[in-house]
């Protein structure tokens, strides 16, 4: 396996989703390819950066103004 | 408790979209990057919930469901933006999604600090944020629906009206600019490996 076909295979490698024997290649690849295994490593914390990252908040006002349109909403529809 | 809402219960159905309005709303803003549309997004996918609450079939999670709603609403306004109403997002992208090429790895380096370090900072946020922003739309739309939502493939797809190769493509594509992006400024420059005389290819 090259670098170029390790990246194709990136998305699977990472998600767990790629197939066993690719996986050895895969694996086999990256213990003789320190620039290969950086890179896997980056990706996994980009992932995992970006997964436990904050949500916004939702402005007050437009809190209030939701909750008060849903609450109309729902009595429209409820009668 | 959405059984108690679809039941009639307006409570139960406040409730949901108190545990649920944070997470659609960032979505909306975060694809959208425009305050007013994220509101809007977030209102109507709200709505819409609650009028169609009794074809909710619990095949996905509630807030799968949400954010697939909220993803309708956000691609209308897209479109509308780009003046494509009748065209699909895929067909308004240029077909060179599909080739074999994926960008190389540029600036490869170990990071300084952990995720779970770096996540207590404050300043993470934004750098983020902009990263993310960098992104073109349509490799913005995937990354945000697979890696921070956490949707699968096939979701992600459906949401966007992609198929799910196309999904993959620009998924990796994301990953890799963003990857790219972060390690320039996460990366220990002192760990940085020279490209050459390992060519990476």
């Amino acid at each position: 396996m090259k670098c170029q076909e390790l990246l194709k295979m990136l998305n699977e490698y990472v998600d767990g989703t790629v197939d066993p024997a690719i996986c050895e290649e895969f694996e086999k690849h990256m213990a003789g390819c320190n620039p290969c295994q950086v890179v896997v490593d980056n990706i996994r914390k980009t992932i995992t950066l970006y997964k436990s990252g904050q949500p916004y908040e939702l402005p007050v006002d437009f809190k209030q103004k939701l909750h008060a349109v849903l609450r109309q909403k729902w009595k429209e529809s409820h009668m | 408790m959405v059984q108690r809402a679809i039941a009639g219960d307006l409570d139960a159905f406040e409730t949901l979209t108190s545990r649920h309005e944070q997470r659609v709303y960032s979505l909306a803003k975060r694809m959208l990057r425009h305050e007013q549309d994220a509101e809007d997004v977030t209102q109507t996918t709200f709505l819409s919930a609650l009028e169609h609450l009794n074809s909710f079939r619990g095949e996905a999670s509630f807030s799968t469901w949400l954010l697939r709603i909220a993803t309708h609403a956000a691609l209308k306004i897209i479109r509308k933006r780009k003046g494509l109403d009748l065209v699909s997002l895929e067909e308004a992208t240029e077909p060179s999604d599909n080739s074999d090429k994926v960008p190389h790895p540029e600036y490869i380096a170990d990071w300084r600090q952990s995720p779970e370090e770096l996540v207590e900072k404050h300043e993470i946020q934004q750098l983020l944020d902009e990263a993310l922003d960098r992104l073109d739309e349509k490799h913005r739309l995937v990354f945000l629906l697979r890696d921070v939502e956490g949707l699968s493939i096939k979701e992600t797809a459906e949401s966007l009206g992609l198929t799910e190769s196309n999904t993959k493509v620009r998924l990796l594509r994301a990953r890799l600019q963003l990857r790219e992006e972060l390690t320039r400024t996460l990366g220990d420059p002192a760990t940085q490996l020279a490209r050459s005389p390992h060519r990476h290819d």
